[in-house]
């Protein structure tokens, strides 16, 4: 028998975050937010969840879903490095970077590895553009990234995975 | 106790602000030395970031960028006492890009601890909400109209004329919203400012909800801000505490509450609208004008809507007058504004100056030139939208009114810096790639204009009839211009005409040179 979305954990995590948000429908983007910290990303099957407590149709929560660029209907990888496309990081070099980050990670923009480990994502501007280029990766941002200190950062970064 | 100042800024972690702090500790520990660290915003000198400052009797000495591998050497040299090291610039506020700046709204910022209520009143902090208290809501939409701040997300409308339309108008409930998206490359103001002196903007904020009669506000920012995102609601948790925001403020019966909202990475909701349908939880889909948001915004009601900036700038307005703010500035841009020198440039960072000021002044007295030491040939001022303007007008004042005359904009202050290496035809592409990925897509001549756009370019930058394809981009141009709903589809030929105008050569190079390169 199939179960009913709202009775799988992730549904009733989805309700269980409607519900802290008084189930209003105004605030939809903090909760879904919070449900993609919670389970990695914003599930199709918790949309209708999402949709029934907070009293909007299945085609309005899932409008919101996809018209923003933050949320995904997969996990990422263990790992995010967002890569700043925009301006002021061109200036600097950061398709160079960019190329850099993709051969040395095997890895397109909006790919994720076959081990889960790094999700490569672009971003356009992250507010450091006096130290451009820049990057943030797991939600900690760097300044003035050229290959060697992406090399540096990544291999950081996938060692305290392994610890 | 020797006072270490340690930023807490975005940028400054970015260059491993942590780990110096990290580092100073256990360094001050070993050596059985008693310090106190303070995790400020930044100067905005942001080349020398971190900038650990410490406090001695002959004022602050700065230190900077420091490294913590250069943390021993430091403590090696008396730093705590001020000594003499190789990192070392003297007292801060002597250093000729701090002390050339005209620092209103960003007079705290960098000073302070950014979360102390106490430190923030002994800086001159809240004295424009005491001023906004004794006044009634005209009074103060008058004072903010009389000093002549126009808002600073880009389009420089004047505030007191919207303050006034929302004060003027009857609803049961009216809104405050801080529009803090800062999408544009270029820019991170609004950022240090939440960052740095967040106080600043709440009581901006609780002054616009006093004057109009609002007594709801939220501050929409962008998710890519996580630290600024945490530092405003920690200090409007300290602000409820301390009776700044929350029921009858400081006694005065008057309340506005407030409240974080996080974006999530649509630059369209930088656009007031589109920030409107977010703040509802909706697609943010641009709504048509009329109705104004300053009489039907959220949720139908009155709103207020500004930028960050703007609102930063009203309680220095308030204590000190509309006069003293006013008498800076030139023409009709009048006050100061955050400027925010970006690129390929040495001394990136923030330099608030009076209106008047030139782009060559800011690029090369400030910023030392470019980065990589090559000739500047090209600087985008106002973001993604904003002209590029080419070196033969590197002399124009910063003034809303001389930057439309030549057909540029001055935006938000982004001023992003390119070398001699730039390809504006890639540049002008890119333009239009971004209105592309960014459309909200409710209008044909955004949405549909620039994924032609980028293929008209494409075929100009391979060498296909390029004659006969700039004539169409022209044309395509111009539709988007006259046919958009909002700025996005109708300013995204700005950067790609500028291109095309300032820098033909880059149109008519061959394919195959470009290619190799
Ligand atoms: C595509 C687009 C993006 C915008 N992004 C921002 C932004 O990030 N921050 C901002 O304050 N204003 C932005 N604006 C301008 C706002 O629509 C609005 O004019 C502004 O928030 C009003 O505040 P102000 O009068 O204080 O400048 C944007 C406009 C457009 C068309
Ligand atoms: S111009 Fe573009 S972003 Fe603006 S309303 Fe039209 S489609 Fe949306
Ligand atoms: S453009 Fe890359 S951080 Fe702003
Ligand atoms: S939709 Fe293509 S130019 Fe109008």
């Amino acid at each position: 028998m199939l179960t009913k979305p709202e009775a799988s954990p992730d549904g009733e995590r989805a309700r269980d975050v409607c519900s802290r948000h008084g189930n209003r429908p105004d605030e939809l983007i903090e909760i879904l937010h919070e449900v993609q910290e919670q389970l990695g990303c914003v599930p199709e099957a918790v949309i209708p969840v999402i949709a029934k407590a907070i009293n909007l149709s299945r085609a309005e929560v899932h409008g919101v879903v996809t018209f923003y660029h933050d949320f995904r209907s997969v996990p990422a990888g263990r790992h995010v490095v967002k890569i700043c496309r925009a301006e002021s990081c061109q200036s600097m070099q950061s398709e160079a970077l960019c190329s850099h980050a993709k051969a040395s990670l095997k890895l397109g923009f909006g790919e994720t590895s076959a081990d889960g480990q790094v999700t490569l994502e672009a971003v356009y501007c992250l507010g450091n553009c006096a130290l451009s280029p820049a990057m943030m990766v797991d939600g900690e941002l760097h300044g003035r990234v050229d290959a060697s200190r992406f090399d540096e950062i990544m291999a950081e970064t996938l060692s305290e995975a392994t610890q | 106790m020797t006072k270490v100042f340690i930023p807490g800024d975005a940028a400054a972690l970015s260059m491993g602000a942590d780990k110096v702090a990290a580092a100073i500790r256990s360094e001050a520990d070993k050596r059985k030395l008693k310090i106190e660290i303070i995790r400020n915003g930044s100067r905005g000198l942001l080349y020398l970031e971190p900038l650990v400052e410490v406090e001695t009797p002959k004022g602050r000495i700065a230190y900077g960028p420091v490294a913590a591998k250069d943390v021993a050497s430091l403590f090696d040299a008396d730093f705590l006492k001020g000594g003499k090291h190789r990192l070392g610039h003297g007292p801060t506020e002597e250093i000729d890009y701090l002390k050339k700046q005209e620092r209103l709204t960003f007079a705290r910022c960098g000073v302070i601890d950014p979360l102390s209520i106490e430190d923030y009143i002994a800086h001159g902090g809240y004295a424009g909400l005491k001023t906004a208290l004794a006044k009634s809501g005209a009074e103060i939409v008058k004072d903010v109209t009389d000093s002549g701040l126009r808002g600073r997300g880009g389009a420089g409308f004047p505030t007191g004329i919207k303050w006034k339309t929302v004060l003027d108008a009857r609803a049961d409930q009216k809104y405050v919203c801080c529009n803090a998206d800062e999408g544009d490359s270029g820019t991170f103001a609004d950022r240090m400012l939440m960052e740095g002196d967040p106080l600043t903007l709440i009581e901006g904020m609780t002054i616009a909800g006093i004057a109009t009669g609002a007594t709801k506000g939220l501050i929409y920012i962008r998710s890519e801000y996580p630290h600024a995102i945490a530092k405003m609601k920690q200090a409007i948790t300290k602000a409820v505490a301390a009776r700044f925001l929350g029921d009858n403020i400081q006694g005065s019966g008057k309340n506005f509450s407030l409240v974080v909202r996080t974006g999530a990475g649509a630059y369209i909701c930088g656009e007031e609208t589109s920030m409107l349908e977010s703040l509802e939880g909706k697609r943010g889909m641009v709504r048509p004008k009329p109705p104004i948001p300053a009489l039907e915004g959220l949720f139908g009601k009155p709103t207020v809507i500004n930028n960050v900036l703007s609102f930063a700038a009203v309680p220095d307005i308030l204590a000190k007058g509309a006069e003293f703010y006013k008498n800076y500035g030139m023409g009709r841009s009048r006050g100061t504004l955050p400027f925010q020198l970006a690129g390929n440039i040495r001394q990136g960072g923030l330099v608030e100056k009076a209106f008047g000021i030139t782009l060559r002044q800011l690029v090369e007295e400030f910023g030392g030139g470019t980065h990589s030491g090559r000739p500047a040939r090209a600087i985008q001022v106002g973001g993604p939208l904003g002209s590029y303007v080419p070196v033969s007008q590197f002399d124009m004042p910063m003034d809303y009114e001389t930057f439309a005359a030549n057909g540029a904009m001055v935006g938000h202050g982004g001023i992003v810096v390119f070398d001699d290496t730039v390809d504006m035809a890639r540049q002008a592409r890119f333009a239009m790639e971004f209105c592309a990925i960014e459309s909200c897509g409710k209008c044909t001549p955004c949405r549909i204009g620039a994924v032609r756009g980028v293929e008209v370019i494409d075929r100009i930058i391979a060498g296909i009839e390029r004659d006969k394809n700039l004539i169409v981009l022209d044309d395509l141009c111009q539709t988007m211009v006259d046919g958009s709903l909002c700025a996005m589809g109708g300013l995204t030929p700005m950067p790609v005409q500028s291109a095309v105008k300032h820098f033909p050569e880059d149109f008519d190079r061959p394919p195959v040179a470009r290619a190799a390169e």
